[in-house]
């Protein structure tokens, strides 16, 4: 495709330079910052929506592609690509990146412009973190995140918002920089069997790796990505990120952040490293299926609106990763449907909790009840997304799940056993929660005076409502659009663990460095 | 001994002598002016000291690709003299800048900052220029002797005094066993010139000999010293404490450099024969200097110790650079050495800000409540902290990724482990400014910050600079890859 403008650049330079601009503003006039800051991410909003028309779908290979010369000397280059996965998860972030803006116009009472600048800036992160087809440029975006949202919950957060901010930011760094060695062990395999510098991604696509290096280059990506899933034993920085963050922290966090995981599966760990992927199949999968249920269980007994909500991201993320691991078409058709739902869903129910929060200042279930007779288009609101959430058919979470379920079935009867019983607890748990906050008589006399979702309000559900039932009712239009790049990349994971296999029977691993990995003075002094 | 005639010095000669011709005539000039009467607190000596250092960096910009081995190859210039010579300038630059309304502030304006200053810098060029182990101990007490009364110069106050006494007598010792170090290599190899140690110890019969290992063992002591390597990192927090602010920013910067400038020219060019016997020593030193700063500097209050830690932690770094080995170790230690004087200065430099007339106010908790207060303070603060901690997009983070590049490179993946490791521990400690400037409210007053003009735009070349090399590092690749061509 000739493509002049650079378009994939503008979506990512735009908001950061409108964070600069809005930064630059005077912090008194909060109505102008917030003007600002909605018309930028409803313009970047506006320039990202053509791609889900221009996309080609079948086009192999990537689109929109850029590059240009950044780092000649380690042989790292801007460049930049969208295909088939991407695309609606771009799509995502502009859109909740919108919603959480004009949802926080009143949760946010101190320092307005700081905190739409940093939104602003960790949208451009985001954006660039799922554009990037080199592997340091992806690092950099990936790494760069961390800072705006770190800030996001430290400054803005609840009580323990020091705390959570830095369990995040530790948590997913002491992750990420395993992934860097990672990257650069790939760098120099690559360079030792081809001769060339580049941390282009599609270089390494095409590197075969002997089955014993992959099994550590993809724990050091397995790593980073199932802390930022989150799976099961590393997700506990999570409920803490969650609960401390402000809404739109939380909104941002759920919806994209924890994509980035699953993200970095399907692009990165899974077609690189497909026979240690498989190798560790059962364990990957096992963890998911314990995530799933843990989740759903641990989110049962949460007093908390936003912590229940928060786990049920563990349970919903697990169903993301073991249809990822099902490994057929379904099954990954299915995962990258959950992302989507999961952010939408998930996004929306956090801004429900915000807005309650915004009335009552508190979360706990208990001090609610009856809430139905007060807010009745918020609870309708409430009721149709926590459907979505549960997976109800004609939502857009029941298309996912089940095609989630068929993968896992095809794959193995009893994943989608276990999986099932997921579904099934959270239907509880979701349900129960309603029936406690919405039904029966007001127990709380505060709670009657309350008053329902606003114009504003209503307005930013609207976009949210509109994709749940759209794609609940219509998902063949964006099944339509990822599934040539999810075939690729499932026949990226054949091939490659072919090339491998072919490797492991007729060579030994790779010419790797001779010299010892860390010398030891084995032979005294001479 | 047959009588030579040195060579004569050619033009290019005296342009490669022209940085330590123009400091030396710095210094001279500074001592000469004060019989001058001034205002008192004229700013001459500050721009006296730029003039000079200006004209350093024009000289040897006019032969910067020109390779010279003047006195008997006591003095080289090569890329690495060149690459170090504009680090020392620019680092000393900064300093002045830094200096120049802290010293009015605190009072300690007085007649021999400067020249000190100017006499440290060019003992680190004569460090980074010598290839003769006596020129580098010229060069190295040379600065360190500055340094020393550097570290004192806050008369007055009783912890200043104790840091240079301390730094002076641990000083005094490290250079002893430097100097035994050397005179032990001089009787195992008779030569102190590196080049013909290198040719000595290629010829594998002198490698027996323990006078060799404990000399090189004995160097490296001294050098360990300098560069505050654990285990002899003890002066470190107590000096860094001690002296002025912008002194602490100069030295940790500075000195640290000099240390590694000289270090890396004798492994690389002396010892490069005998990898074998000092790269399993090396390992262990990075590791233990990047495990005990990381881990010391998450319990202290005072940033001043924190980010002497820290230092010593950015030490542990460089040596897996060293340990690494070769052109690609070596010019990935000048690449980090520059970028972490340029981030260390920074910060060193707002910290120089902080307080009031004579009151130094450096703990963590002193910055509470500055996040919003002071912009430009809290940003800059952030971005050195975060590109200490080798978050992207800074500089640090481009100087992570080569240093542990080259290790991964040679094969050194445990150590790039423990390194990578190691830069998670130490950014929970970075966080931490960040955390009192940002979310935490001043209790009382919140600090004064002392703006004036050379501090600003010594701040904002810092900022610029660490974001510029984390967008587009090319440049200083380039520079450092460059610089190190000559040397093996």
């Amino acid at each position: 495709m000739a493509e002049t403008f650079p378009w994939l650049s503008w979506l990512i330079f735009f908001p950061l330079v409108s964070a600069a601009l809005i930064a630059l503003l005077p912090a008194r006039a909060e109505r102008t910052i917030r003007l600002w800051a909605t018309l930028a991410s409803v313009a970047e909003l506006a320039f990202a929506l053509p791609l889900w028309w221009r996309l080609i779908p079948g086009h192999p290979g990537w689109q929109f592609a850029e590059h240009r010369s950044w780092l000649p000397g380690l042989g790292s280059s801007y460049s930049l690509g969208a295909d088939g996965i991407s695309v609606p998860l771009v799509l995502l972030t502009v859109i909740l990146t919108a919603v959480a803006i004009v949802g926080a116009y009143n949760a946010v009472e101190k320092r307005p412009r700081e905190f739409y600048a940093l939104l602003l800036a960790l949208e451009s992160a985001m954006i660039g973190t799922f554009f990037a087809r080199d592997l340091l440029l992806f690092y950099v975006f990936w790494e760069a995140m961390l800072v705006p949202m770190y800030l996001l919950i430290g400054v803005w957060g609840g009580p323990r918002r020091v705390y959570a901010a830095i369990k995040f930011f530790i948590y997913t760094m002491a992750g990420s920089v395993l992934m860097l060695v990672a990257i650069l062990w790939l760098y120099f395999l690559n360079r030792s069997v081809t001769g060339e510098s580049t941390f282009a991604l599609d270089a390494f696509y095409r590197l075969p790796i002997a089955p014993a290096t992959q099994v550590w280059l993809f724990l050091a990506f397995a790593l980073a990505f199932a802390i930022k899933v989150p799976m099961f034993p590393f997700h506990t920085w999570l409920p803490d990120a969650h609960v401390e963050a402000p809404t739109a922290g939380s909104v941002i966090l759920a919806a994209i952040l924890l994509k980035m995981g699953t993200y970095g599966f399907i692009r990165f760990a899974m077609p690189l490293f497909p026979v240690a992927s498989a190798q560790l199949t059962p364990w990957i999968v096992g963890l998911a299926l314990i995530g799933i249920v843990y989740g759903a269980l641990v989110a049962m007994v949460q007093p908390d609106l936003k912590k229940l909500v928060a786990y049920s991201s563990v349970s919903h993320l697990g169903f993301v990763m073991l249809g990822l691991y099902a490994l057929n078409a379904q099954g990954m058709a299915g995962a990258m449907l959950q992302m989507l739902n999961h952010g939408i869903s998930t996004g929306a129910l956090f801004l429900l909790v915000g807005v309650i929060y915004e009335r009552r200042h508190t979360r706990l279930i208990a001090d609610f009840g009856g809430l139905w007779k007060p807010l009745p288009v918020f609870a309708s609101v409430f009721l149709v997304i926590l459907l979505s959430s549960v997976g109800l058919p004609g939502t857009n979470g029941f298309v996912g799940e089940f095609l989630v379920l068929l993968g896992a079935f095809r794959t193995n009867v009893w994943w989608a056993v276990i999986a099932g019983t997921g579904v099934i607890l959270s239907a509880i748990y979701m349900l129960w929660m309603f029936q406690r906050v919405m039904f029966g008589p007001v127990k709380h006399p505060e709670n009657e005076r309350l008053s329902d979702l606003s114009m504003r309000e209503r307005l930013v559900f609207a976009p949210l409502l509109l994709l749940v039932f759209w794609l609940g009712v219509q998902p063949q239009p964006l099944l339509d659009r990822m599934q040539p790049a999810l075939d690729r990349t499932l026949a990226l994971v054949r091939e490659r663990t072919a090339v491998s296999e072919r490797m492991a029977e007729t060579q030994e691993p790779l010419p790797q460095t001779k010299e010892p990995m860390l010398v030891v003075p084995a032979r005294g002094i001479r | 001994m047959n009588a030579m005639v040195p060579p004569p010095l050619i033009a290019a000669d005296w342009w490669a002598l022209g940085p330590t011709i123009a400091l030396s005539a710095g210094v001279l000039l500074l001592l000469l002016l004060e019989f001058v009467p001034s205002r008192p607190n004229s700013s001459r000596a500050a721009l006296v000291s730029l003039l000079a250092l200006v004209a350093s960096v024009i000289a040897i910009l006019r032969v910067r690709d020109v390779k010279r081995s003047l006195f008997e190859g006591m003095f080289v210039h090569d890329g690495f003299t060149v690459f170090f010579t504009l680090l020392f300038c620019g680092i000393t630059a900064l300093a002045i800048l830094q200096s120049w309304d802290y010293l009015k502030r605190t009072r300690l304006h007085r007649a021999e900052y400067y020249p000190l200053l100017l006499s440290a810098t060019l003992g680190m060029i004569v460090m980074a220029a010598s290839s003769d182990l006596i020129t580098i101990f010229l060069g190295l007490e040379l600065m360190s002797l500055a340094l020393y009364v550097l570290v004192g110069f806050r008369r007055s106050q009783l912890e200043s005094s104790e840091a240079s006494l301390k730094y002076f007598l641990l000083g005094a010792f490290a250079s002893g066993f430097l100097l035994y170090g050397i005179a032990l290599l001089y009787g195992a190899t008779g030569t102190t010139q590196l080049a013909r140690i290198a040719q000595f110890l290629g010829d594998s019969a002198a490698l027996k000999s323990p006078l060799v290992l404990a000399g090189g063992l004995l160097l490296l002591v001294g050098f360990a010293f300098k560069v505050a390597a654990v285990p002899f990192h003890m002066w470190t927090p107590d000096a860094y404490e001690g002296a002025p602010t912008t002194v602490t920013g100069y030295m940790s910067a500075g000195a640290k450099a000099a240390g590694f400038a000289a270090l890396l020219r004798i492994v690389i060019v002396a010892l490069d024969g005998v990898q074998a016997d000092w790269r399993p020593i090396l390992t262990w030193m990075a590791i233990l200097t990047m495990t005990v700063g990381n881990v010391t500097a998450l319990l202290q209050t005072n940033l001043k110790r924190m980010l002497a830690y820290s230092s010593i932690a950015h030490a542990g770094y460089v040596l897996v650079a060293l340990v690494a080995g070769g052109t690609d170790g070596a010019s990935a230690a000048l690449f980090y050495l520059a970028v972490y004087s340029l981030m260390n200065l920074g910060a060193f430099g707002l910290l120089a800000l902080l307080g009031r007339q004579g009151e130094e106010r450096v703990l963590i908790s002193d910055l509470a409540g500055l996040g919003f207060r002071q912009p430009l303070l809290a940003i800059a603060m952030t971005v050195f902290m975060l590109s200490l901690g080798g978050i992207p997009p800074t500089a640090g983070f481009m100087g992570k990724v080569y240093v542990f590049g080259v290790a991964v490179k040679a094969g050194l993946i445990p150590l790039v482990v423990v390194g990578v490791l190691n830069s998670v521990v130490s950014i929970f400690y970075y966080l931490r400014v960040t955390v009192a400037m940002y979310m935490h409210e001043a209790h009382g007053e919140p600090v004064e910050v002392a703006w004036a003009i050379p501090s600003t735009i010594a701040v904002l070349i810092a900022l610029a600079l660490t974001l510029y090399w984390g967008v587009q590092a090319q440049g200083l690749l380039n520079e450092a890859q460059r610089s190190v061509l000559g040397l093996l």
